[in-house]
Formats: C-alpha cells, sequence, structure tokens
C-alpha cells in the first residue's frame, strides 16, 4: 500500500509521459511562444517615445485605425459566407451517395490551389475585360461596368474561394460523426425535416460550429495576398497584414510592425475568445445515442 | 393519428436492396400479416434474416419496394415516418445525448404542440411507468444502460402510439438486466393495451414476451404462430433449427402410417412424426435436447457412451456418441460421468420429421 502511494507521489514529479510531449513543447517554445514574447516587448520599445509610444501612435492614426476596420469588415462577412454556405452543403452530403465523393472533390480544389494562383484567376474571370463581363455583355444579362476586382469585393470574393473548402472539409468531418440513428428516431417521434435539423443536428454540431468559425475567422482575418493582388492595398482593402507589411518593409520601423502584429494578434483573439466563450454554453460530449 | 384502431395490416411487404452493377438482395419477401389491438408480435430470426427491415418499412424509415401497410382502412406506408406516430425503441436506443431525460422524453410531445400542462402530466405518467422518477434532470450519458433503456421505451411510449415498434431493445444488457427488462415490456405492453412488434434473434426472448411469432429466414416467413406452436410444431427444419431442436438426424425412412413414421440409420431406429410431406426415401428427424431422457422406455431407445458433460445447476447437457458414431445431445436431471454407457429414451410424438429436400 505505501509503496504505490510512494510511486504515486514520484510520478508528480516526473513523469515519463513528458518525454513525448518535449519535442511539441520545444518547438512550441521556439517557434511560437519565443517570437510571439520578442515581438511583444519590441513593440513597447519605439524608436522615440515613452514604452507605450507605438501603440498610442497607432490608436491615434485614422489611417492605420481604419485598417483593424477594414480587416474585421472582410474577415466576419467572409466567414460567416464560408460556414453559412458549408454548413447546408456539408449537412446534405453526410450520407454517402453515388455522387457525394465527386461533390466532395469538386468543392475541395480550391484548397490545392494558392491564393496567388486563385488571384490570377479572378483576374481574368472577373476583371472588367474578363469572361464574365464579356459573357454578361454578350447575353445583354448587364450591360454596366462590372468592377469585381482590384476593390473590397475581389478579396471577398478571393477569401469566399480559398477559405470555403476548409469550412466545408471541417464541418463535413463534424456532421459525418453524428449517429444518423438520433435523426430517425426523432423522425418517429414526429420531427419533420426542419425538426431534425434545429433539436438533433444543430444543437450537437454547435461545438464544431464553434470550432469552424474560429478557424475560418483567422484565416480571413490574416488575409494578405488576396487584398494585394485582387484587392486595393492602398484603399478599401488596406488590411491590417498590409499595415504592419509597410511598417516593417517600407518604414523599416519593426517596432512598429511587432506592434501592429500584436493588435492584429489580440483582435483575432478576442473574436475567438468570444466565440469559444459561446459554445460552453451549448452540450458537448458523444454525438452518439446510446452504448455503442 | 388515431389511437383507437382495430388491427395493423401489412400487405405482402416486400423489400429490395440493389447496389448499382450488383444483383438486387431480396431483404424481406411479401411479408402479409394481421396484428390486432393488444397483441405483442415478435419478429423472430438469424441476422440478416429481414426482421430489421420489416420493422422499419412499418416505421417508414424505408420505402417499401412493394406491398402495402395498413391502419385500419388508412394506407400508411406512403406516409414519413413522423407522420405514422409510432414509437420506436431502437437497438442503441438514440437517445439525444445533448438532452435532459426529461427533454428526451418529453420530445415526441414537444414535436406535436402538445400543452405544457399536458407534457408534464403524461411525462409523469411515462416515468413512473418505467420506473425511472429521479433521473428526470440527468443527461443520457449519466445513465447505465438498463436506465437509457427506460428512457428509450418512455420516449417511445409518451405520445401514447398505437403501435410500438422495439428492435432489439435488450441486445446490450447484461443477463440478469435482460431478464428483469423483459417482464418490464411485457408489463408495459399489458398496461398500454396497444400493439406492439419485438424484433430478436433470442427465441426464448420471443417465446416468453410474444403472443405471435413470426419465424423469419433470408427475408421469407417460415411460420407465423403462437409462441407454443413454433416451440412444439415448428413448420419446418430451419424453423425446428433455430428453436432449439439440436439434433437433426440424417436417416432412411421405413415405413410411414398416416402421420406416423419409421426412420432408421446408424444404428438407431425412430419412431416419429410427419411435419412436412417427405419426397423420398431419406428424411430429418429433429429432436430438442430437453425432451430426452435417461431410461428405456416405450419405442425409441439409443444406447451410447456419454462423450461430454456440461453441468448446468439443475440439469446437465449431455454429448452421447453411439456405437456407430451418431452424437445425440441430451438434457438430463442425473449428471453421468464421461465414459458412462446409458440409454436414452424419446416419446415418439416428440421425434419431428422432415422431408430431405427442406435442406440440410
Amino acid at each position: 500500500m505505501s509503496s504505490a502511494a510512494e510511486g504515486v507521489t514520484r510520478r508528480a514529479f516526473f513523469d515519463s509521459a513528458w518525454l513525448l510531449v518535449s519535442p511539441a513543447v520545444l518547438f512550441l517554445l521556439l517557434l511560437f511562444v519565443y517570437p510571439f514574447l520578442y515581438g511583444f516587448v519590441l513593440s513597447f520599445q519605439p524608436n522615440e517615445g515613452g514604452w507605450p509610444a507605438n501603440y498610442q501612435k497607432f490608436f491615434g492614426d485614422s489611417r492605420q485605425l481604419r485598417s483593424v476596420y477594414v480587416t474585421f469588415e472582410l474577415a466576419l462577412p467572409v466567414t460567416i459566407i464560408n460556414v453559412g454556405l458549408a454548413l447546408p452543403i456539408a449537412f446534405r452530403l453526410r450520407r454517402r451517395t453515388a455522387y457525394q465523393r465527386w461533390v466532395t472533390t469538386l468543392l475541395v480544389v480550391p484548397i490545392t490551389l494558392g491564393t496567388v494562383l486563385i488571384a490570377e484567376g479572378m483576374l481574368t474571370y472577373f476583371g472588367p475585360r474578363g469572361w464574365l463581363a464579356q459573357t454578361l455583355q454578350l447575353l445583354h444579362l448587364y450591360d454596366g461596368p462590372i468592377r469585381l476586382t482590384h476593390n473590397y469585393w475581389g478579396v471577398l470574393i478571393s477569401l469566399v474561394i480559398s477559405g470555403f473548402p476548409f469550412a466545408f472539409l471541417l464541418l463535413l468531418s463534424y456532421i459525418t460523426g453524428i449517429d444518423p440513428v438520433l435523426a430517425r428516431a426523432a423522425a418517429t417521434l414526429g420531427a419533420n425535416r426542419w425538426s431534425q435539423f434545429r433539436h438533433v443536428y444543430l444543437p450537437l454540431l454547435a461545438p464544431g460550429l464553434a470550432i469552424t468559425f474560429c478557424l475560418a475567422f483567422v484565416q480571413a482575418f490574416s488575409v494578405f495576398p488576396s487584398a494585394v493582388l485582387v484587392g486595393a492595398p492602398s484603399g478599401s482593402t488596406r488590411v491590417i497584414s498590409i499595415a504592419a507589411y509597410e511598417a516593417a518593409f517600407e518604414d523599416y520601423d519593426y517596432a512598429m510592425a511587432s506592434t501592429i502584429a500584436m493588435i492584429m494578434g489580440f483582435g483575432q483573439l478576442a473574436v475567438v475568445a468570444a466565440v469559444l466563450g459561446l459554445r460552453r454554453g451549448f452540450y458537448r460530449g458523444p454525438v452518439a445515442g446510446g452504448k455503442g | 393519428m388515431t389511437q383507437d384502431f382495430r388491427e395493423l395490416r401489412l400487405e405482402r411487404v416486400s423489400r429490395r436492396f440493389a447496389n448499382p452493377g450488383q444483383v438486387a438482395i431480396t431483404a424481406l419477401d411479401e411479408l402479409t400479416i394481421a396484428i390486432p389491438r393488444g397483441e405483442f408480435v415478435a419478429l423472430l430470426g438469424p441476422s440478416g434474416c429481414g426482421k430489421t427491415t420489416a420493422l422499419n418499412c412499418v416505421a417508414g424509415l424505408l420505402p417499401l419496394s412493394s406491398g402495402s401497410i395498413w391502419l385500419d382502412d388508412r394506407r400508411i406506408d406512403v406516409l414519413p415516418p413522423e407522420k405514422r406516430g409510432f414509437g420506436m425503441v431502437f437497438q442503441n436506443y438514440a437517445l439525444f445525448p445533448h438532452m435532459s431525460v426529461r427533454r428526451n422524453v418529453s420530445f415526441g410531445l414537444r414535436m406535436r404542440g402538445t400543452a405544457a400542462a399536458e407534457i408534464e402530466r403524461r411525462v409523469t405518467k411515462a416515468f413512473a411507468l418505467v420506473q425511472l422518477e429521479g433521473h428526470e434532470e440527468k443527461l443520457p450519458g449519466q445513465l447505465s444502460g438498463g436506465q437509457q433503456q427506460r428512457v428509450a421505451i418512455a420516449r417511445a411510449i409518451v405520445i401514447e402510439p398505437p403501435l410500438l415498434l422495439m428492435d432489439e431493445p435488450l441486445s446490450n444488457l447484461d443477463a440478469k438486466l435482460r431478464l428483469e427488462m423483459r417482464a418490464e415490456i411485457r408489463r408495459i405492453h399489458r398496461e398500454l393495451g396497444r400493439a406492439t412488434v419485438y424484433v430478436t434473434h433470442d427465441q426464448d426472448e420471443a417465446i416468453s414476451l410474444a403472443d405471435r411469432i413470426v419465424v423469419l429466414k433470408d427475408g421469407r416467413v417460415q411460420q407465423i404462430a403462437a409462441p407454443q406452436e413454433v416451440y412444439a410444431q415448428p413448420a419446418n427444419l430451419e424453423v425446428a433449427r433455430f428453436m432449439g431442436y439440436r439434433n437433426v438426424l440424417d436417416l432412411a425412412v421405413d415405413d410411414t402410417s398416416g402421420d406416423g413414421v419409421t426412420v432408421s440409420g446408424s444404428g438407431v431406429r425412430l419412431k416419429g412424426v410427419i411435419k412436412q410431406p417427405l419426397d423420398g426415401g431419406r428424411a430429418y428427424a429433429a429432436i430438442r435436447p430437453e425432451e430426452i431422457s435417461l431410461g428405456a422406455a416405450g419405442p425409441n431407445v439409443i444406447e451410447g457412451r456419454v462423450d461430454n458433460v456440461e453441468y448446468g445447476g439443475h440439469d446437465s447437457l449431455i454429448d452421447v456418441r453411439t456405437a456407430s458414431d451418431l452424437v445425440l445431445c441430451a438434457r438430463v436431471n442425473a449428471k453421468p460421468a464421461l465414459g458412462d454407457t446409458v440409454q436414452l429414451t424419446v416419446p415418439p410424438e416428440r421425434v419431428l420429421v422432415y422431408p430431405h429436400g427442406a435442406g440440410a
């Protein structure tokens, strides 16, 4: 008895499981925690002025401050569109059918294309003399000018194209994990299709939906290449990452760049924390209906 | 959906499954049965016999390939499951894991838009019926298997369905709980006074619960009869095997007179009864281990050496090997020793003889 108790005490000092975790911990410390702290400290060492000078400068400059709004203005709608589109489609494809594999493949293809390739394609397709404009004009469906590139809409479309597959794949795996017998049970109890979705699928999906929302949001929030390539990088799509880039590589003010990066990071964190906080209100646990 | 009904009628209900490029499989072949109000019907058969398919067809979870289902004069196989209003208890219970036990049970009533006071009254009644008071606010995951089972039953009966469907509801429970819940289910059925269709692969369960048993094999009905009849007079060799006739002897037909027949071979000679018209010189004799006793009374006496003994408390299951290597399994009250020479006897009316064409 006493030797077992000693064993337990000893394990509290050193658990060999730490050896398994250590490479990941080391990796995280070296490649995330250290650079993050470095940047955090750097942001309080401005080229001129006291320690909060960079933050005061950023929040005092309306052009800089605007980049935060612009980023949220892009990232939030994009996230809502991506998750909102992915949810019904993933729900439709939850059961294995003959065409499911083809549709899934088709929807996931954009993942394999880089942002730059998507931007190139968009310029050819959505541009003022692109295929879309030419087709619409040829068919006399719309004769006005079509401006879907080099502005807000260009970046939005590009982020939907590149972000949708992630949201879709994530949600698909969450949905297919829910035992379909639950919906059948609901049906025998009088629930129509909508009620089955509303009362069975949606509550069980809520945690997955929150995670998907967070990941899709973070992805959209850190937009950079498409904001430059298909947006208006000095105007309507001057997102916060462009502001940071300019500070670092045009003004060579690394401290200011770090400050902007920190603000960007806390902006993301605020949204993620809010969504995950909301998630606490929902059921989290197994999504099967009984003993397996 | 009306609760007052006279009978549920299945008319030539069939279900075929076909994968592209494959031969269609008939999972259920022309099942016809009328189930009056108050009856408890068990669908019995080995796995893959089509019993769950039949249940899903009745519930509306699977469309029929052909045939029709009627509740009195109303055709219901064209209705979606939510319009049929049958209660169903699933094999894995299918409780909603995110809802409290109370919300699970009230789900069906909430879907029907029942008034809150009425929901409260009926849910309380259902909890009392399945003896689950005090667990209302727990999540299903916090309950034991037996309790989850009761929640599943409460959830199905609270909507007061004309028909209660149960898909192997006891198969996930341990042996003791299974016996307790079996009695519960019978009691609940009696108190509800509606019809129950119960799917199982366990013949003991079917015999002890049902008023009538439908024996299925490969999607086809083998026999529809009261438990006593299925137990004592299986319609064919398949049913006999399934109902525990472990001794099936391939013998030559010596003589027939009316229902009586004499068969012999491998050093034994037995008098028995013909259960299905014989079709040639050979036949199968099916004998239940329980109906063989020790001793040498009557015309059917077999002598052999005890080959194996399984002691079972109040009786023993023994294997007896005859001089010509025929092995018979018998359940006897004594506990003979291995290697003993014993005489076995079986009354002629309990030797059931089936034609050879019925399959080996």
